[in-house]
């Protein structure tokens, strides 16, 4: 048996001359999905496999297919006879490309057997000659393969060992997604033994010493892996002290290492290569001097094993020492070697002679957190899931490690400056990285995965969004989160009624919630307020609307925000949530201040025109009457009709209050959805109304609490007592009330899925002024109880599992354009058509 | 709604001939939105009053209203207007097709029983309690008064809960005057829908032929017939030029068309500011043409009024109009007439929607870039972003930015101190203003910069619209 070993990630050309049997050696080793055959492809674009005069043509699509499976990271093979060297290179640049090794696998069987076969087929109409020539290129292509770039070529001869092969997968040395962790990622050491040493200890690591008391091995109790990042030589004190340490935890199993720029000219320099004794190398060179040859040819062992970069915890950490970008990530090739060591520069150099470093984090979009050094900065910042933890401890700054998990930075600050920097430690460009984003991160069809669902956006949803979030709406930096729609109660058949408790009820019931909370329902204007302790990295905050756009505009949302500010500090929230910054889920109040353009405009303009035209219409109905025609019965219909306009501007007027800049205006805060580090998605409505609670305790004035109810769903004194809650509310002008689950945002079903967030039961007056003043008209109100709700509420879930999901990239710090997607997508899903009443 | 016509001629039932409806009787029928009801109030030898009332069924009103359902639908618009509306209360086209399919007879000026009667004219009283005025009631006066009427036309306030709001758009109007009836069933037929100027039915061609045909005798010498046609016509341009050169050919007097003084649509065409469009227009062209640009981006394009003329000068070899607005886009390309253009000419153009705020890989490596009046309608805090995207990443050789000059304001009159020229601007900048932002791009960036004016210079606060060409810098090496 032979066993051909092959890269898990490979591009496998096979090659034979026709008849040679590859088509039946590569069904049965790979899946048919993974063999892209010339043949189907000639066929594919010229309906005969057979068409010689349309392989360009084919080729160009096999080679097309090929590129895009090795860039989704897919084995593929290609079954073609790959006899030509312009043929077999097309397929070794389209694998380079890719960064993944090119596989040969040679069947070479004997030219009477490959005739027979090839007689045997009525589609092969070629003759003899051909095939002999076939066998010639065959020859000839031995000697070539290794040479034209071909990593690993298998030759079978004969059909024995053709049937006995075996194929064996490895996996690439960087390949280490079975590693978990926890990780205690550690930046530059450059020699800095004895803040090595002390960040070990710091992290809870126990240092073990040989007889001379120098460490050469640290245990974690907690079994936590170390990774280095590379440079741990040059320029510093003791980089012979600090390969001692870290080569004993690598042998011992208790740290990874990758290497740095400095290892790899220390290599070259200890082999015997002529590389210049700068940046540092002079000072190893020497302190390796006063060591036994012993350890440095163990060093020179070391180094030399050490693999570029690792892809760790199951794909979702990786680590090399200048970063890596996603495309080369888990790839095998000189440029993904060089990237790792040495990051891309853009071929300039800046006034200090030092490379130009291209900024390849800010561009970075992958779903692994990559964990770099290379490049000292003061202070480690995350960079689109990136983040270098180089703080140039060499050059006076400190040694920093990263806990992965846990994604916490511990630091030991240098016992001094042991080299002076070439240019001073300062922070990266201020370029803002994490604030730059692309057209390609928000538009077209795109298909969004998160931590509660997935979702399709189509393009022309995206185009839409991209208008309002560009015109209109706050800096994405500041727009964290958007409330989603919310659906009403299925329509109620109570008499006179469209929606009533009684269905909010029932929905939750059905969906297996027992307790629920039914908060009033404010009548006013939905606002987001992000409010910060002092400005930071949201500028202090903002106050925007459903939509993002800014609320009242720049002077009277700092002020809003002052005041909203100052609750926070007074109810003492700051230090009991552990944040300096807090996502509030309010309506401010009343309504006129935000809308007042809309209800003179369009609410009190059809209240004119009816309470104007329907007394005159009595009018001369009464006359009509008087003469005695027979207009009773219409006079009752125009009489009602008065009644419901005048139902309907009441319902208006109850809206509307007297403002002047923020005097007159309230805020009723019912959720507190985030802050630092956390979510609050989990909390249950108790806690979030407790805290708007204190708000308003803080701030009477300014604050409007929220009148609420909790209900057993299994106990009907509750529920009929919130009935007439409701009934009450709403017949003294409320809007009506929400029903949520009392678990909290996040509530699931029994069942484990989502649940609707807040279903909405509005009140019967206050529905004038969404269905019409005469609504309630008996014909009307049966042709509205056939509405639909089954969109409204299939937007409203998708647009709540967004939310979730960017509450929950906020928390997790994700980089901007994650949470910029995820926003996007509930501004996106709101251009869906749907019913405006619902 | 309701609308009440009032005659004193004696015998006054004869209105009932004429109208072929007779007083004593309430008679009822159909229309497609609802039910139209005729009945005499009041009826005797001196005075007559025939009503006509709409009771409009709201479910069958459906569709909305005409304009409405032009508006984009951004979610902050009213989209509930279908559902809270005025239409059962207030004077509209409505009522006009009620009044045709009701008293048809009449408007033709038709009557079996009093022929002499019908062309006769006769002291009428007309009242529409409520009817939605566009423009004021100043010009229901101004709809009306040529026709012969006296007007009465009293503003109703929005909310007599809520003085301070003022008056609604609604007025309460009464005609008076002596014309045939038939004359006047006419003008009401074709003013009350002009005066709300909202048709609740999809206007199709053959208006334009009901309209000449209500209109005949009265419509071509009416000083406000390019109003009329207009708002009549629902705005559709090609119509109202039909209506109007047809209206011309039995016009006798043929002076200058009336100028519609009522701000019926966005003047941006009054001679003085189309001067400056242009000269604004050329400025950008000669900046371009002295960079040498040959590929070429208009970003912010609109509708495409630059894009046309850089498309006419074959110097430009690649011209890219981007707007944030697919709409904007869809009128570019009318104008443009792409889909007419040979393809040679129109592969030299293309139109994507892209947004300043967000970079764009498709705009890298071209030799220029405008920013036409762009700038100003993006908010302050967002423009380091569009200064990203553009001068950071887009990175064209030549950027040419127009915005207004703010100084220059006081110089238009109408426009009251403070206010900007356009709804959207969301700041105007004075020359300091623009100065210091065209210093601190090209500083951050690494371009050179020329700051000019466009449009006449005046001595204390200078051109109209600012200029500036950003020439980016050699990249050092």
């Amino acid at each position: 048996m032979t066993t051909l070993d092959i890269p898990e990630l490979a591009l496998v050309a096979l090659v034979g001359v026709s008849g040679s049997g590859k088509s039946t050696f590569a069904r049965r080793h790979f899946r048919p999905s993974q063999v892209l055959s010339s043949d189907a492809f000639r066929a594919m674009v010229a309906d005969d496999e057979n068409d010689q005069s349309a392989s360009a043509d084919a080729f160009d699509a096999l080679h097309h297919v090929a590129a895009t499976r090795l860039r989704r990271g897919r084995l593929t093979v290609v079954d073609a006879t790959n006899l030509q060297p312009h043929a077999r290179a097309g397929l070794v640049r389209v694998a380079r490309e890719h960064d993944v090794l090119p596989v040969a696998i040679v069947l070479d069987v004997p030219e009477a057997l490959a005739w027979e076969r090839t007689e045997g087929r009525p589609d092969r109409t070629f003759g003899r000659p051909v095939l002999a020539r076939m066998q010639r290129d065959l020859r000839r292509s031995y000697g070539q393969l290794a040479r034209e770039g071909f990593r690993k070529v298998h030759v079978l001869r004969g059909m024995a060992e053709i049937d006995a092969a075996e194929i064996r997968y490895e996996k690439l040395f960087n390949d280490r997604r079975e590693l978990t962790g926890p990780f205690d990622i550690v930046g530059d050491v450059h020699g800095c033994r004895e803040e090595l040493e002390a960040l070990l200890l710091r992290l809870g690591w126990v240092l073990r010493r040989d007889d001379a008391g120098r460490p050469v091995d640290a245990v974690h109790p907690a079994g936590r892996t170390a990774v280095f990042v590379g440079d741990l030589v040059d320029r510093g004190p003791d980089s012979p002290g600090v390969l001692r340490l870290v080569m004993g935890m690598v042998a011992a199993g208790h740290a990874i290492c990758v290497p740095g720029n400095h290892e790899q000219k220390l290599l070259r320099k200890l082999r015997g290569r002529d590389v210049r004794l700068t940046h540092g190398l002079a000072e190893t060179m020497a302190q390796l001097a006063a060591e036994p040859d012993g350890f440095v040819a163990e060093v020179a062992g070391f180094i030399d094993g050490l693999v570029s970069h690792f892809v760790l915890d199951g794909g979702r950490l990786v680590v090399a020492h200048a970063g890596l970008k996603e495309a080369y990530q888990g790839r095998a090739s000189g440029r993904v070697r060089s990237f790792a060591l040495y990051g891309e520069t853009t071929g300039e150099t800046d006034e200090y002679g030092l490379p130009v470093r291209y900024p390849w984090a800010r561009d970075y979009r992958g779903s692994a957190m990559v964990v770099y050094g290379h490049t000292p900065t003061p202070e480690p910042e995350w960079v689109n899931n990136t983040i270098c933890v180089d703080t140039g401890c060499v050059f006076g700054g400190k040694l920093t490690a990263l806990r992965y998990p846990e994604k916490e930075l511990v630091a030991v600050p240098a016992v001094k400056e042991w080299y002076a920097p070439a240019r001073p430690l300062v922070a990266p460009a201020p370029a803002r990285p994490d604030t730059v984003l692309d057209l390609a991160d928000v538009t077209g069809r795109r298909h969004l995965e998160h931590p509660y669902g997935t979702l399709t956006v189509p393009a022309e949803n995206a185009a839409a969004a991209l208008e309002v979030m560009s015109r209109f709406a706050v800096d994405p930096g500041r727009l964290v989160w958007l409330p989603p729609t919310m659906a009403p109660c299925s329509t109620s058949t109570v008499d006179g009624f469209l929606e009533h408790p009684a269905q909010a009820f029932a929905d939750y019931r059905s969906a297996g919630v027992e307790r629920v909370v039914c908060e009033e329902k404010h009548m006013g204007s939905r606002a987001v307020v992000l409010v910060e302790r002092e400005p930071g990295r949201f500028g202090g905050g903002v106050v925007h609307t459903r939509t993002g756009r800014p609320f009242f505009g720049p002077p009277l949302d700092e002020e809003l925000l002052a005041r909203v500010r100052a609750a926070v500090t007074s109810a003492g929230l700051w230090a009991e949530l552990d944040t300096d910054w807090l996502l509030l889920d309010c309506e401010l109040l009343p309504w006129s201040a935000k809308a007042g353009g809309l209800i003179r405009e369009q609410y009190a303009g059809v209240g004119a025109a009816g309470r104007a035209a329907l007394p005159a219409v009595l009018a001369t109905l009464d006359a009509a009457a008087g003469r005695g025609l027979p207009v009773g019965e219409l006079r009752g219909r125009m009489a009602d009709r008065a009644a419901e306009v005048g139902a309907y501007s009441a319902a208006y007027r109850a809206y509307v209050g007297p403002t002047d800049g923020l005097r007159g205006v309230t805020l009723a805060p019912f959720a507190v959805l985030a802050g630092a580090g956390a979510s609050y998605a989990d909390r249950d409505h108790g806690w979030h109304l407790d805290l708007a609670d204190r708000l308003g305790v803080a701030d009477p004035g300014f604050f409007t609490p929220t009148r609420r109810q909790v209900v057993d769903l299994t106990d009907a004194a509750a529920v009929a007592e919130a009935t007439e809650w409701w009934l009450t509310l709403t017949a003294a002008g409320g809007e009506g009330m929400v029903v949520k689950p009392y678990a909290g945002l996040a509530a699931r079903s029994p069942k484990g899925s989502l649940l609707q967030p807040g279903i909405k039961c509005r009140g019967r007056e206050y529905l004038r002024i969404i269905y019409g003043p005469g609504y309630t008209e008996p014909g009307q109100l049966a042709a509205l109880r056939k509405r639909s709700l089954g969109r409204k509420r299939g937007l409203a879930l998708r647009e709540h599992a967004l939310g979730l999901a960017a509450l929950h990239a906020l928390a997790d710090n994700a980089p901007l354009w994650r949470r910029h997607e995820l926003v996007f997508a509930i501004l996106a899903c709101e251009s869906e058509p749907v019913d405006p009443r619902l | 709604m309701l609308l009440t016509l009032t005659t004193t001629h004696r015998p006054a039932t004869d209105l009932g001939h004429l109208l072929v409806k007779h007083p004593d009787r309430v008679q009822s029928f159909d229309l497609p939105a609802g039910t139209a009801h005729v009945l005499y109030p009041e009826a005797d030898e001196q005075r007559c009053t025939a009503a006509l009332l709409v009771e409009v069924d709201p479910l069958r009103l459906g569709g909305g209203r005409g304009r409405g359902k032009a508006q984009a639908a951004t979610p902050e618009n009213f989209t509930l207007g279908q559902y809270v509306n005025d239409r059962p209360y207030a004077a509209s086209s409505l009522l006009s097709s009620a009044l045709a399919k009701v008293f048809r007879s009449a408007l033709r000026g038709e009557s079996r029983d009093r022929p002499e009667l019908a062309a006769t004219a006769i002291p009428l009283a007309v009242r529409v309690p409520a009817l939605r005025c566009r423009g004021g009631a100043e010009l229901a006066v101004r709809v009306f008064a040529p026709l012969g009427w006296t007007v009465t036309a009293t503003p109703i306030p929005l909310d007599d809960t809520h003085p301070e709001w003022g008056d609604s758009r609604y007025v309460d109007l009464t005609l008076t005057g002596t014309l045939r009836v038939a004359d006047a069933l006419n003008h009401l037929y074709v003013l009350l829908p002009v005066l709300d100027d909202a048709k609740h039915y999809w206007v199709a061609p053959d208006e334009v032929d009901k309209l000449l045909r209500a209109g005949a005798g009265w419509l071509a010498d009416h000083p406000e017939r390019g109003l009329i046609s207009r708002r009549y016509l629902a705005h559709r341009r090609a119509l109202a030029g039909e209506a109007l050169a047809r209206l011309a050919e039995v016009r006798l007097t043929d002076d200058a068309p009336a100028d519609d003084s009522v701000t019926d649509e966005p003047r941006t065409d009054s001679p003085q500011r189309a001067s400056l469009a242009v000269r604004r227009r050329e400025s950008v062209l000669a900046a371009l043409r002295a960079g040498g640009a040959a590929r070429v981006l208009d970003l912010g394009c609109g509708g495409g009024a630059l894009l046309t003329a850089l498309a006419a000068d074959r110097r430009f070899t690649e011209v890219v109009g981007t707007d944030v607005s697919s709409h904007a886009l869809t009128l570019a390309a009318r104008r443009l007439r792409l889909d007419r253009l040979p393809e040679r000419q129109r592969d030299r153009i293309r139109l994507w929607q892209s947004a300043l705020t967000y970079r764009d890989d498709r705009l890298r490596g071209y030799d220029a870039a405008v920013l036409m009046e762009v700038i100003e309608h993006v908010d302050p805090p967002r423009l380091p972003a569009l200064e990203d995207a553009v001068f950071g990443h887009a990175r064209p050789g030549t950027v040419v930015v127009t915005t207004p000059n703010a100084e220059y304001n006081v110089r238009y009159e109408g426009l009251a101190a403070g206010r900007f020229r356009h709804a959207d601007h969301r700041f105007e900048w004075t020359r300091a203003e623009f100065a210091a932002w065209v210093d601190r791009v090209s500083a951050a960036h690494g371009y050179n910069a020329t700051v000019s004016g466009v449009g006449d210079d005046d001595p204390e606060v200078g051109a109209p619209t600012q200029l500036a060409v950003l020439a980016r810098q050699e990249e050092s090496r």
